[in-house]
């Protein structure tokens, strides 16, 4: 038997001999072109990386002929981004661009860097989810075909972060992201009354839900649960608690997009992404209302915002009447928050804009 | 393609961005299980639905997490993904890798799994898609023996991660790879044994640009800063000026020269800067330490030298009660190894979120409900006004 709490492995162990030599050391860094780039230590040692776009869902396969490269140019060293993006790691100025033509010859993309649209950071969805509202990889995958001229350039005003999750459980946490792709369910949870007694803790299940809307069956024979479709927000809690009450739907589920989202502290503080479009059924395989709705939005931004402003920044700058009006996007009562604090997002101000 | 068995998924092999229907299918001829894996996603494209039953209890021995049961609600037609359980893989701080290494886990997962993977999940593990029950022990037993380790799931301690760091950036102000390897290993009783009332996530990122997003997706993010001044080189300042160095490291391509007035002073978001055409000054004790004039003209300013951390807690998405994103608890941290003051930390909110947490209640979800000032309390920390972005403005004040 393996042993136990190992923990991981000492990433001191993977470091090229230039990082391990250069170590806290790095003086700068300049972006050479989209997806490459140099940092220079106080030594003056230069270590160039090339960035390299990957989907998330990947195979042994894809691996093994990414460690083949690797060996080729990097010495058997390389890492990946915390957006699923691969980096090789070169000492050698001159194995750049043999390297860019491998990649290029294998149809693999480079860039991600510096004022573009990098990887999509996702979740499962079907491939893999008990829980989603829409699939992940092929809705990424869309989206990323449509916005491909922006993975290796630099030509928006700011970088704009995409992620997607395909419900409000949000294990890729997609809340604060420039433009997030947001599953969402909308019809109420199909409560399985025959089996529900054998599979769920009834008052577990009933303080699952946020809004209180759960309560115990009027019929006490069936020891089950109602659900009240006026209080139900269709976040999926119940059936996390409670496998008999699936919300999943076929026609019910889909795709609500949020903007204006950011992490950094760069200029603004961080900030939420706020609701732009509440619902696009979902539509496979290719989900083209999505991809030309992000498309538009990241093409409005592009034409609209000053250089350096993120989304959300230029948003604010504008106002939100405007985002509308240049974006076409339908302004509806979704749009109106009714969930705690709202009243803080209401305007208390006579200064606005006519659109 | 008229006999293709996926019509659906083949529509996502067009085009440039990377397939993962091609590489699927490309594994799927030798694996019985990647094949299913398609046919059974195909069905869902066809009735927009998922066909994954709810949860499953499934372990190895000694764990309490870290492997992820799943079941196909369709056996009948798709027995190869009968299970399709999901293995998470600590991953080494910083994603470092040597080919050997990832080598080691492919030829491991080829032999047990279904040869899929995600490099890498959203917390940060490899996650190692899709095996049957009774592959989970050996697969295990044979990780362990080349050194990796399960990552965190349930009611526990996650898998925590960090920025690139002092490995390849100017700006870490802390080494986040030692302070998340090391913390890892320290808590993995936490990591591996769910104990709490729900998940908790730590996260550490080098600099106030918060590369791992832990402001926004840890219960407890550590973020680098410094208390002295940008440090500045003029003459690269007027290099800048003069059109000799690409403004942002080149992020923005071949854009114009830097306009030092429009593009760093203006949208100083505290204003402490001025350029009087031969001179930058930096009014340090207003600035609040944005990275924005940094990011733009990183040969020319330099975060200080006297760095630690600043932490914050309580962030998280919304299940249960909304998204919230973390808040400052203590402003300023020195930050080095062996990290006791932040370990000791670490374990006295977890016990007191233990204590008073309902279950699934978020650490900042708690602090919501039963006040900042319970939590301070209990933490045995000063309240001070950089914690809050202004004042209470309500008069209901518990004297």
């Amino acid at each position: 038997m393996g042993k136990t709490d190992i923990g991981p492995p000492d990433f001191r162990n993977f470091l090229p001999p230039i990082i391990k030599k250069n170590y806290g050391k790095w003086k700068y860094h300049r972006i050479l072109e989209p997806g490459v780039l140099v940092h220079v230590s106080e030594r003056g040692d230069e270590l160039y990386t090339v960035r390299m776009g990957s989907g998330r869902l990947v195979t042994v396969d894809f691996i093994r002929e990414v460690c083949e490269i690797a060996d080729k140019y990097c010495d058997g060293y390389l890492r990946f981004t915390s957006r699923h993006n691969v980096e090789f790691l070169l000492t050698d100025k001159k194995k750049i661009a043999p390297l860019k033509k491998e990649l290029a010859a294998r149809g693999w993309p480079i860039g991600g860097t510096g004022h573009s649209v990098t990887s999509i950071v996702h979740t499962q969805g079907w491939v893999h989810c008990h829980t989603p509202a829409t699939d992940a990889s092929g809705v990424v995958k869309s989206v990323m075909d449509e916005l491909f001229e922006y993975f290796g350039s630099h030509k928006l005003p700011a970088q704009v972060r995409i992620a997607l999750a395909c419900c409000l459980n949000m294990c890729g946490a997609v809340h604060c992201s420039d433009i997030a792709i947001l599953g969402v369910h909308t019809k109420l949870p199909k409560i399985d009354h025959d089996n529900l007694r054998n599979v769920c803790e009834i008052p577990t299940t009933i303080a699952s839900c946020p809004t209180g809307a759960i309560r115990p069956h009027p019929d006490k024979e069936k020891k089950s649960v109602i659900v009240n479709p006026d209080r139900c927000m269709y976040c999926g809690n119940c059936y996390t608690m409670c496998p008999a009450m699936p919300l999943a739907d076929g026609e019910g589920d889909g795709i609500s997009i949020w903007v204006g989202g950011k992490v950094s502290n760069a200029r603004h503080a961080p900030m939420f992404s706020r609701l732009a479009i509440p619902y696009i059924p979902n539509n496979p395989p290719r989900w083209p209302e999505v991809t030309s709705a992000v498309k538009k939005i990241v093409e409005v931004y592009a034409k609209h915002a000053r250089k350096y402003e993120r989304i959300g920044e230029w948003i604010e700058r504008v106002g939100w009447e405007r985002f509308f009006n240049l974006t076409g996007i339908e302004f509806t009562p979704l749009h109106i928050d009714d969930y705690k604090l709202s009243v803080t997002t209401f305007r208390n101000t006579t200064q606005f804009k006519w659109g | 393609m008229a006999n293709s068995e996926t019509p659906l998924l083949d529509e996502l092999e067009k085009g440039p961005w990377p397939s993962f229907v091609t590489q699927i299918k490309k594994i799927a001829e030798r694996k019985p299980m990647a094949r299913d894996l398609l046919r059974q996603l195909e069905l869902s494209y066809k009735e927009k639905i998922g066909h994954w039953k709810h949860g499953g209890i499934v372990g190895v021995t000694g764990y309490g997490g870290g492997v992820i049961g799943r079941y196909s609600d369709r056996p009948d037609l798709f027995p190869n993904v009968a299970h399709f359980h999901t293995m998470r893989i600590n991953h080494p701080s910083g994603w470092f890798y040597t080919t050997k290494a990832l080598r080691t886990i492919c030829d491991i997962w080829d032999k047990y799994g279904s040869g899929l993977t995600n490099f890498h999940g959203s917390t940060g593990d490899i996650i190692l898609l899709g095996t049957f029950t009774e592959n989970l022990q050996p697969c295990f037993d044979e990780l362990s023996e080349a050194g990796f380790d399960l990552g965190g799931s349930g009611s526990a301690l996650r898998t925590p991660s960090a920025c690139v760091g002092p490995a390849r950036c100017e700006w870490a102000c802390y080494d986040t790879l030692d302070a998340c390897n090391d913390i890892t290993h320290e808590f993995q009783d936490y990591l591996h044994r769910p104990m709490w009332p729900y998940k908790f996530k730590i996260k550490f990122s080098g600099c106030p640009n918060d590369c791992v997003a832990s402001i926004a997706r840890a219960d407890l993010a550590v973020i680098g800063t410094w208390r002295d001044k940008i440090r500045i080189d003029q003459k690269a300042v007027q290099a800048y000026v003069n059109g000799e160095i690409p403004p942002n490291g080149g992020a923005g391509g071949k854009r114009e020269k830097l306009d030092i007035q429009k593009d760093v002073i203006d949208l100083c978001p505290t204003k402490c800067m001025e350029w009087n055409g031969k001179k930058l000054t930096i009014y340090n004790e207003d600035c609040t330490r944005c990275m924005h004039c940094i990011n733009v003209m990183p040969e020319a300013l330099r975060p200080g030298k006297d760095t630690g951390v600043t932490i914050l807690v309580g962030g998280k998405a919304p299940i249960l009660e909304g998204a919230l994103m973390s808040w400052v608890l203590i402003p300023f941290m020195k930050f080095e190894s062996p990290y006791q003051e932040f370990k000791e930390l670490a374990e006295k909110i977890w016990e007191w979120w233990d204590e008073n947490g309902k279950m699934r209640e978020r650490l900042g979800e708690l602090i919501e409900r039963l006040s900042m000032r319970k939590f301070l309390e209990a933490m045995g920390l000063p309240a001070v006004p950089q914690m809050v972005k202004t004042p209470r403005y309500n008069p209901y004040i518990f004297y």
